[in-house]
């Protein structure tokens, strides 16, 4: 037992001697790095570090929306970029040092993809004062500092419009709300909900559901979950359901798709992104335009006025609206600009809790 | 034992080579198989860290290290308590939020708190020992059930003790008070950042853990029933009671793992506290043969690869996952290369007595011979 666990000290002292052996050579190109990056910063080229949550790019839903406007920042703004995702359960100190390596590659703009960057944006923004940062879905004061912006969005105000839409259409006046997990963040989604579809119709039943309790966060990410809490409000009599649950969304598709009735998406126009044989239940969807953040973001840091505090994507400022692919809701469309409108001009107040 | 012999020292160096090659080799080959850039990964992985990343490598071990022992303990028995990651979890959220009640001034409260800790993964472990001692239920299902009943229970309870600070879209316990947060110890020259004040914590730790398991009667009795049980039974070891207690023991270390990350990094205990910690112990404490030097250096190479990942998707554009290739292969590589060594090892042995019997009086070799 004993020889063996000099043999496992060896191990690790070897492990550990290899990496000085090659400290030397990449020492060297570290340090050019750094040189680019003071030139990149003489030309007022914008570099952009971008870490994404869990899923990354390839999400076809949040971080691929945070994606879609550094690609467009990319061509509209020759802004250069470099990307990585967030590993599952992984330490704050790792999700710092993920942060603090874009500034060392020499990034000017660093930007946090979903709340679970907020407390390591605070810290890593704290360190670095001449770098920018942003971070999506979170205001609170984790993240806050002078060089740092908090990009939210006014997410009920979105679904108040899709809740008259699913009031408007119901034929059983009953419609469904699956949530993801029973965030706060996710109950803003259901309160906008419930408030347009009683504005629209007082008389109409709303009934939710949520998937996971958090800290459980795999109701963003369980499609068969989704599809069994929508078969239920189907079944239950509701004709229209609205998710605002990530992945999971695909399920209440389907379960839409086999009772027959209608479904709404969230977050990107689903019924653009959704598999195609689902999209024909797409009534519309919540969009919640995380691109339209990050390229304003990255364009006023390239025109030198950083944007700084808690900046609110609302309605007025184009952050979140309805969709009108497929047509479903064109006969509609007149009452819910309406309520648009009304909405915009503060006559009405969507509350954000339900 | 302690005699040094250059033909062991030689075959010990031989096993974690040997795994670290074909850990280096197996990578390789997959990342050429998938077409990433194979140099840019290895110098990013094997670049020099910079102060600030010494300093997490060091924090990384700490809490690998913790876990390691707390898995370690019940290897040395032949009890594989799987559930570490489970207690690590019960245990630093009653720790956060006894912690967060701020009962008790600074320094007692952290005490206090680390207190808590171990008697509430004790606790939690005891569930185990107690279905095998009195029910004969293998630890490994049952601390694997236990596992998934604590990531439920520490959701629910967390959802009701939850404090919410307005913006923010996370979940955790009270923060701890400002007394009784651990600032750490600017032990390495040039980093911003610092290490774990309860690195102490882990040295302490693993040195009663040598001096317990190698020193005292209870260790002796453990390693025995770890050996074999029989023989432990006919020498007057009382089998059950050494289970619980060791079963209690491991939970009650496992429940320190989350200690320094609380009280040296994040402050509560939240949606993003570190997961995974008990699993990676289990790794840690195979490589490092359960001995309290050997999981060190483990826990330092497993740190050590974890922070220089980190940098892979910036630098070369490969996922930071990659690295759990390597420590699995390395892992792999360690427990057949250890086996083979052994193997190895006996034949020379054979060979040195066979020649020494041919050469010498026959009861020359009956030392060595009780040796091996």
């Amino acid at each position: 037992m004993r020889h063996a666990t000099k043999v496992a000290a060896v191990v690790a002292a070897a492990a550990l001697g290899l990496a000085a052996c090659s400290s030397n050579d990449t020492s060297g190109s570290s340090s050019t790095s750094a040189g680019g990056s003071s030139s990149a910063a003489a030309g007022k080229k914008i570099v952009v570090g971008i870490a994404y949550g869990v899923g990354g790019r390839g999400d076809q839903s949040f971080n691929a929306s945070a994606a879609v406007g550094l690609d467009k920042a990319k061509a509209d703004l020759g802004i250069t970029y470099k990307e990585a995702t967030q590993v599952n359960g992984e330490s704050e100190a790792a999700t710092e040092e993920r942060l603090q390596q874009f500034v060392d590659a020499g990034a000017t703009h660093v930007i946090g993809v979903g709340f679970a960057y907020a407390k390591a944006i605070g810290a890593v923004a704290k360190a670095n004062p001449e770098v920018h940062f942003a971070i999506i879905d979170d205001a609170s004061a984790d993240s806050a500092g002078p060089n740092v912006a908090q990009l939210t969005f006014a997410e009920e105000q979105g679904s108040f419009l899709v809740g008259a839409a699913a009031a408007l259409k119901s034929k059983t006046n009953t419609v469904g709300f699956v949530g993801g997990v029973a965030t706060d963040l996710i109950k803003k989604f259901e309160a906008g909900y419930i408030a347009g579809a009683k504005a629209a119709n007082p008389s109409i039943v709303v009934k939710s559901q949520y998937l996971s309790q958090p800290p459980d966060f795999s109701g963003f990410n369980d499609p068969a979950k989704g599809k069994t809490a929508a078969e239920g409000l189907y079944q239950g009599g509701a004709d229209v359901v609205y998710h605002a649950a990530g992945g999971s969304g695909s399920g209440v598709f389907t379960a839409a798709k086999a009772a027959g009735k209608l479904a709404i998406g969230v977050d990107s126009d689903q019924a653009l992104t959704a598999t195609p044989d689902v999209r024909d239940v797409i009534l519309t969807s919540m969009i919640k335009k995380v691109d339209v953040a990050v390229y304003d973001f990255l364009k006023s840091g390239s025109e030198g006025k950083d944007i700084t505090g808690n900046k609110v994507y609302d309605l007025k400022a184009g952050g979140v609206d309805y969709a009108t692919t497929g047509g479903k809701v064109d006969d509609i469309k007149a009452k819910l600009d309406d309520y648009k409108a009304k909405i915009i001009s503060g006559q009405i107040t969507v509350p954000t809790k339900p | 034992m302690s005699t040094f012999s250059p033909r062991k020292a030689l075959l010990a160096i031989a096993a974690p080579a040997l795994a670290l090659i074909v850990a280096f080799v197996v990578t390789s080959v997959i990342l050429l198989a998938f077409g990433d850039p194979v140099v840019e990964v290895w110098q990013t992985i094997l670049s020099a860290p910079k102060p600030r990343q010494f300093v997490q490598i060091v924090n990384g071990a700490t809490v690998y290290y913790l876990s390691a022992v707390a898995v370690a303990v019940g290897f040395r028995m032949n009890l594989f308590n799987i559930g570490v990651d489970g207690q690590y979890r019960v245990a630093a959220f009653a720790g956060a939020l006894f912690a967060g009640q701020a009962w008790f001034p600074g320094p007692v409260n952290v005490i206090l708190t680390i207190i808590v800790a171990m008697i509430a993964g004790g606790l939690w472990a005891s569930i185990a020992a107690y279905l095998k001692v009195k029910r004969g239920i293998s630890e490994v299902i049952s601390t694997i059930m236990l596992n998934a009943i604590a990531t439920g229970v520490v959701q629910w309870l967390l959802l009701k003790v939850a404090v919410k600070q307005p913006g923010s879209n996370t979940i955790t316990t009270k923060p701890i008070p400002e007394s009784s947060q651990l600032d750490g110890l600017s032990l390495i020259p040039g980093a911003a950042n610092k290490v774990y004040t309860l690195l102490l914590l882990a040295i302490l730790v693993g040195s009663a853990y040598w001096f317990i398991i190698g020193k005292t009667r209870f260790g002796f009795d453990l390693r025995a029933t770890g050996r074999s049980e029989t023989a432990a039974v006919a020498s007057g070891v009382k089998v059950p009671r050494m289970v619980v207690t060791t079963m209690v023991a491991s939970g009650a270390l496992a429940g320190l793992i989350g200690m320094p990350l609380l009280f040296g990094q994040d402050h509560n205990y939240g949606t993003t506290f570190q997961a995974g910690l008990g699993f990676a112990g289990i790794g840690i404490a195979l490589l490092g043969r359960n001995h309290p030097v050997g999981i060190a250096f483990a826990a330092l190479l497993w740190s050590f690869l974890d922070v220089q990942s980190n940098a892979l998707q910036i630098r070369a554009g490969v996922a930071s996952e990659v690295v759990f290739i390597i420590q699995g292969v390395i892992l792999f590589a360690v427990v057949i290369a250890y086996e083979l060594i052994r193997r190895a090892d006996v034949r020379l042995e054979q060979q040195r007595v066979a020649r020494e019997l041919s050469a010498v009086s026959p009861d020359a070799p009956s030392v060595e011979g009780a040796r091996a």
